[in-house]
């Protein structure tokens, strides 16, 4: 019933003691079953140098229903718990918040005493979700001044059209839900990812789409016809009041990951959008601050590749041609690489930011890819492509999967992808290669989407204090 | 009757001490802003926002100083408020969500709520009134309001600049020497501890009336 007398000690004040602290000993990846046939998962990874069982499951929380749809995740507490003006330093970083997609429900699964005796020790059920917000299909969630902030992809109904999707808040201690996030939502229609700067009280969200277009699968009509999310939303963070929109264009459709510089002092950060639907290049986007106002600039773009339309989905064949698709990004702590999965042509792009805006491209890995196929440097076949990235704290570590959702995968790669995860090794000069021993395999039928790291990593804390 | 004084500036020391009062927002404004008078800047709405919150309890208290012969009934009175508060704080040990909407720009605003929401002015209650207490014979009901209003404004300031010297000092070194890793070391959970001062505060007043 005491707390403890000290802070968390995998809470930092900055991003720089973040990075100097011990490394992660184990990954947490979701396992979902693409079909629904078996429950959705928790698996923990031993990432441990030297460990006996190293890049190997060593323990599973099977979930007690099916059909969940696991995607992202994140922990009840992180770094923002040292914040000055609202931290509560002595909260526990112990609890995985894991959201069903689909089903809305959301289990919290408890790390301690060790990661590898983790298990279920709270589920809220969907109706709870939906009485108390009017939102369904849960999906990022981060930590902090308020709590547990979770973005959701759904409104009310069946189908999830009945009023705008947007965030709510859930209690980081009890996991009660609390309520809604906006006390005035302005012209917000969609909702997809969030993130923030805590000390410059700004939030910013993301548009994917509503459930109808991606629940059964991609819609192409709606996409040739830009229905899909192109907005960038800011907010007044602890006034929860939207106060600006950015278009970024039509024909930039799906505006999904929002990375902010890590280091709190910066005010900028990087979109990545999927497709552009004039030429089919994916891009990155940097938006800033600028006498109050934000803005936002294409600062890197990736071509598709063409190829022979034998070998490709009947979605792509009009095309002859495979989009990137940039479905994720990711910054190291130092805020100095951006990594890019390209999940249609198989690479992970690894560009040095440390001009945000004029990203130069430092590194490249190919795996799988919807023509190009590579193998996994160890030989075994990487079904899909990079999708879900994980950083590690230290910058030295990449770890990825290859499943981007249930029903897309079948569109884009003809099949269910079978779980994997891999990791690359990255080189201080800038650089990277795969680790051609770190081959995780999961259970036969599942499909692996987010990694979290064990005490933090590169998507999941905020920083209050400046590393100077 | 300076034991009481020692106690007003012993209670403002530890405020001082406590992260919650001030002293590592200040810290923060000044790496923010990169330069060492962003950490003093940050104590002039810091220290107001206490003061205010001091006063804001004391001076209706205060009011009530003219009547000299119900003095252990107000005793009894702030002894009940502080116990209950106390109690109070203790079983439930978590922050105020409220307190987490305020913005980075709003110092003033939160400095007064952050200690009002914990109590800090009730915690001075006890020794404020035993401070009206004696030094007040029977004298015309405008001269014991004027005494009971100026103890209470003493009081105040005097409290907040002991926390004013011990945060700011505090501040200072954690910014130019000791560095934020100090925090993991040096940042101790007070809330128990806090509590248990709520307590003890309430009791003495108790032990007054009685």
């Amino acid at each position: 019933m005491f707390d403890s007398l000290r802070p968390d000690p995998s809470f930092y004040a900055t991003p720089r003691l973040a990075m100097q602290a011990p490394a992660e000993n184990f990954a947490y990846t979701l396992m979902l079953s693409p079909d629904g046939s078996q429950p959705d998962a928790l698996a923990v990874v031993d990432v441990a140098p030297g460990s006996a069982s190293h890049g190997r499951v060593v323990h599973k929380v099977v979930m007690p229903y099916r059909g969940d749809e696991f995607h992202h995740f994140g922990w009840n507490a992180c770094s923002s718990m040292l914040s000055p003006l609202s931290g509560h330093p002595f909260t526990e970083r112990r609890y995985l918040v894991i959201p069903g997609i689909r089903s809305s429900r959301i289990y919290i699964v408890d790390t301690k005493p060790h990661p590898t005796q983790a298990k279920i020790v709270k589920i809220i059920e969907p109706e709870e979700l939906f009485r108390k917000t009017g939102y369904s299909r849960p999906h990022t969630t981060h930590c902090g001044p308020e709590g547990i902030y979770i973005s959701t992809l759904g409104g009310g109904g069946v189908d999830g059209t009945d009023g705008p999707p947007g965030l709510f808040l859930m209690d980081c201690e009890n996991f009660e839900i609390l309520g809604r996030y906006e006390m005035d939502r302005g012209p917000q229609r969609m909702s997809y990812d969030f993130w923030w700067n805590i000390p410059q009280n700004y939030m910013v969200s993301s548009e994917w789409g509503l459930p109808p277009q991606f629940e059964n699968g991609i819609v192409p009509e709606d996409l040739l016809a830009n229905r899909y999310g192109h907005h960038l939303h800011f907010w007044d963070l602890r006034g929860r009041k939207h106060i600006q929109s950015i278009d970024i264009g039509a024909n930039h459709q799906m505006a999904l990951e929002v990375r902010p510089a890590h280091e709190p002092t910066k005010e900028y950060g990087f979109l990545g959008v999927v497709v552009d639907t004039t030429n089919l290049e994916g891009s990155i986007w940097t938006w800033y601050r600028e006498g109050g106002q934000f803005h936002a600039r294409k600062t890197a773009v990736i071509p598709p590749e063409p190829a022979d339309a034998a070998l490709l989905p009947d979605l792509l064949k009009p095309f002859g041609a495979v989009p990137p698709l940039v479905t994720d990004i990711d910054l190291s702590l130092d805020d100095r690489f951006l990594y890019v999965a390209c999940w249609g042509t198989g690479e992970l792009r690894q560009y040095d930011v440390s001009d945000p805006m004029a990203p130069r491209l430092a590194g490249s890995v190919h795996v799988g890819g919807i023509a190009r196929r590579t193998p996994h440097p160890s030989g075994k076949s990487f079904a899909g492509g990079p999708q879900m990235l994980e950083i590690s704290r230290d910058g030295k570590r990449v770890y990825f999967t290859n499943s981007l959702y249930s029903t897309w995968d079948t569109q884009f790669y003809g099949a269910a992808l079978p779980g994997a995860q891999v990791m690359a090794r990255v080189d201080e000069a800038g650089g990277f290669a795969l680790d051609k021993d770190f081959f995780v395999g999961f259970d036969e039928g599942y499909s692996a989407h987010q990694i979290r790291l064990e005490g933090g990593d590169c998507s999941t804390d905020s920083y209050c204090f400046p590393s100077v | 009757m300076w034991g009481a004084w020692a106690l007003v500036l012993a209670l403002g020391c530890y405020h001082g001490l406590n992260p919650g009062m001030g002293w590592l927002l200040a810290v923060s404004n000044g790496m923010q802003a990169r330069r060492a008078g962003a950490v003093f800047a940050a104590f002039a709405p810091i220290a107001l926002g206490h003061f205010l919150a001091m006063a804001v309890v004391l001076l209706p208290f205060a009011l009530l100083s003219f009547y000299l012969d119900r003095r252990p009934l107000i005793s009894l009175a702030a002894g009940v408020l502080l116990l209950g508060f106390g109690v109070y704080k203790l079983l439930r040990r978590r922050h105020p969500r409220f307190l987490a909407r305020v913005g980075p720009t709003h110092l003033l605003l939160w400095s007064f709520l952050m200690a009002s929401a914990h109590g800090a002015g009730l915690m001075l209650l006890p020794v404020f009134l035993a401070l009206c207490g004696p030094r007040f014979g029977a004298a015309p009901m405008m001269v014991l309001m004027r005494r009971g209003f100026g103890t209470a404004i003493a009081v105040s300031l005097v409290h907040t600049a002991a926390m004013l010297a011990t945060g700011g000092l505090l501040a200072w070194l954690v910014y130019r020497y000791w560095g934020l890793g100090a925090l993991r070391r040096a940042w101790f959970n007070l809330d128990l501890l806090w509590a248990a001062c709520l307590l003890l505060s309430g009791s003495l007043a108790l032990a007054e009336a009685l």
